[in-house]
């Protein structure tokens, strides 16, 4: 898990699905082609439909959080038996109307309000860390394939470099000496240092390929600048490979950041995150499994509907305009 | 071919001494002071000066960072006179938790570890690629979208997310499996497998389900070509059209990623044997890191980074034999 290193690369070394269509048989697909082929797909629909459930989540946390009655750094004495080590009262680890989800064993804090909490930190992380590796990774990605030469080897080399990295490791090494203040944007940085060489060394590919194509020769001829060339002329057909990879790239990203605070090198308690509630809830598994269950679900099914998601995108992509 | 080894030889070198000066630049500028920590709370000022002199902490960065690198080759010393210790090498410094040896503390967790990482590489390697013929040959079928929906939920499901499922149903609830510890193979093989198992399932999932995408799409891939259709053309068997025609080419990329995936294994390990408590070295990395301990840190990064740049390395040399189209040097 944590890193899809291999898998953003076996994505973008296979290329097309083989067995979709000719690309001389699909006319080039309109938006509004894609959308319905989308739409008309359940599965890819039921996906949208979560993670859209949790960016609202995790937008209106406060609100939610209001109506269930517990902040998520909430003490609740009374919701745990002390003769039991703290273990929650009730089935299920304390799920009831009081506590939705159940209690934190120990210190009785709201399940409920730590995943809807949560779910804001993952989301945060996970989108900024896709944002800052996809615009590194495109720029470069751009300069290195349209420049060629000793550009292209440079950025190339520390391309390499960073690939022989193992990132985990690094990660954490890194991030257990950075001090714990403003640790979300540590993470954010520290993921997309490591993230960026795997969809710029696609991007690079494809630019290469593209431009030697006429209507880059056409631009040049008319007198284009080398930044209009590669931003109006090659970026517009980077778009769908672009879209699939950095789909593919935030469940990547979710589970690195839980990985992380599941190591305790991530979100810093009493801040709640995904992987770290699964991390304290260790202890406890075999006495409170609802402790581990509901953050583990939650995490799985968001990392699945983003990945079936990119899987579908990329489908779609590919029987229509994708092929380059 | 010479040149070739030559070259790579270099590359890695170059690259491993950059892991190392990166590492050390991060611990040694952004950490905190180590001699503080090690001195503890109340600790006098002359105490500090003590543990930094002998720890050669005063040193200017590029004295100790010079001395940490010849540490790794040639051996270092502590301190002087009376207390001098020798390290031996490939030293990596002493525990600032323990006052163990690094290269010990690694050494000793390391078969538990090459036991977990062996074990779930044949299990990946197996379930991946089985499952990515099965899949091919019945594309479109059941069969393929069974398989291809379990390697979706195979990539999604996050390691101890599934370590902790496996371990509270198979061992809690239903019994069927002991908890987790490191039985030596020698001492009761059955045992060992059974104590073993859960580890090797919970490291070697995400890699099966991308080694069963890959494959099938490979596979799939090779099955258009045109030399496969003029071998089905020229009367072969379908068994050997897929055992000389297709299966190699389909194969070759599973070589290239099982090389950097296996070396890269330390990193996964680090979360699986936490989970399950197993006394490895990702364990001792996730212990380190709690306690601060940078040495340890350290010497696991390091070791993970020689892994990787092997496991490179021995990639592109075998990708030389196994596909002919690449031949280094001779024709080129």
């Amino acid at each position: 898990m944590t890193f899809t290193s291999t898998e953003l690369e076996v994505e973008g070394a296979t290329g097309g699905e083989p067995g979709g269509e000719p690309a001389t048989a699909s006319p080039p697909a309109s938006g509004r082609r894609l959308a319905r082929t989308f739409l008309r797909d359940r599965v890819a629909v039921a996906c949208c439909v979560y993670i859209l459930l949790i960016v609202l989540m995790a937008l209106t946390a406060p609100l939610l959080v209001k109506l269930s009655g517990y902040g998520p750094l909430e003490f609740d004495q009374s919701a745990v038996d002390p003769n039991l080590g703290g273990l929650p009262l009730g089935w299920g680890g304390g799920i009831g109307a009081e506590h939705w989800f159940g209690v934190e064993p120990g210190s009785g804090r709201d399940i409920f309000a730590r995943i809807v909490y949560g779910a804001r930190v993952s989301m945060t992380i996970a989108l900024l860390a896709t944002a800052l590796t996809s615009t590194l990774g495109i720029v470069f990605g751009l300069v290195a394939g349209y420049f060629g030469g000793r550009v292209d080897m440079l950025i190339s080399r520390v391309m390499e470099f960073l690939m022989a990295f193992p990132a985990l490791i690094f990660m954490i090494a890194v991030l257990s000496a950075l001090p714990a203040e403003n640790r979300q944007y540590l993470l954010v940085l520290v993921i997309s240092f490591f993230g960026w060489p795997y969809l710029a060394r696609i991007v690079r590919g494809q630019t290469m390929s593209i431009k030697e194509r006429e209507f880059v020769e056409s631009a040049k001829a008319s007198g284009a600048t080398s930044a209009q060339i590669i931003f109006k002329e090659i970026l517009p057909n980077l778009t769908s490979t672009i879209i699939v990879m950095t789909t593919l790239a935030v469940p990547g990203y979710v589970g690195t950041e839980a990985g992380l605070s599941f190591l305790g090198v991530g979100v810093v308690p009493p801040t709640p995150s995904w992987g770290q509630m699964i991390a304290s809830s260790v202890p406890w598994y075999a006495v409170d499994p609802a402790y581990f269950l509901f953050p583990g679900t939650f995490l799985f099914l968001l990392v699945l509907s983003f990945t079936v998601l990119g899987d579908r995108i990329r489908k779609i992509a590919e029987s229509g305009e994708g092929r380059v | 071919m010479i040149r070739f080894l030559v070259n790579r030889l270099l590359g890695m070198a170059v690259v491993l001494f950059l892991v190392c000066l990166f590492t050390f630049v991060i611990f040694f500028v952004l950490s905190p002071d180590p001699a503080v920590q090690i001195c503890g709370k109340n600790c006098s000022v002359e105490a500090i000066d003590q543990i930094r002199a002998n720890l050669g902490l005063d040193q200017p960065f590029w004295a100790q960072f010079w001395t940490f690198i010849s540490g790794l080759f040639a051996g270092r010393t502590y301190g002087t006179g009376a207390n001098m210790i020798e390290c031996a090498a490939p030293c990596l410094g002493y525990s600032f938790q323990s006052s163990q040896p690094v290269t010990d503390m690694i050494l000793q967790r390391l078969p538990v570890s090459a036991t977990v990482a062996i074990g779930a590489a044949v299990l990946w390697l197996l379930a991946g690629v089985g499952g990515g013929l099965i899949s091919a040959v019945r594309e479109g079928r059941f069969a393929d979208r069974f398989i291809t929906g379990l390697s979706l939920t195979g990539m999604s499901i996050p390691n101890y997310v599934l370590g902790l499922s496996l371990q509270f149903l198979l061992v809690v609830t239903l019994g069927w499996l002991p908890f987790p510890q490191a039985v030596p193979f020698g001492e009761d093989p059955a045992q060992w497998f059974a104590n073993f198992l859960m580890p090797w399932i919970v490291l070697s999932i995400g890699a099966a389900a991308v080694y069963t995408r890959l494959t099938r799409a490979n596979v799939i891939e090779t099955l258009q070509e045109n030399y496969v259709r003029t071998a089905r053309a020229k009367g072969l068997s379908p068994g050997l059209v897929w055992r000389r025609h297709a299966l190699r080419p389909a194969l070759t990329p599973i070589v290239t990623i099982f090389g950097m995936d296996f070396a890269g294994l330390l990193g996964g390990a680090l979360i699986t044997e936490t989970v399950f408590g197993l006394n490895g070295v990702g364990k001792l990395a996730a212990d380190s890191i709690t306690k601060n301990d940078q040495p340890v840190i350290m010497g696991v990064t390091l070791l993970a980074a020689f892994l990787v740049v092997v496991g490179n390395m021995v990639v592109d040399l075998l990708y030389t034999t196994i596909d002919p189209r690449v031949r280094v040097g001779s024709t080129a």
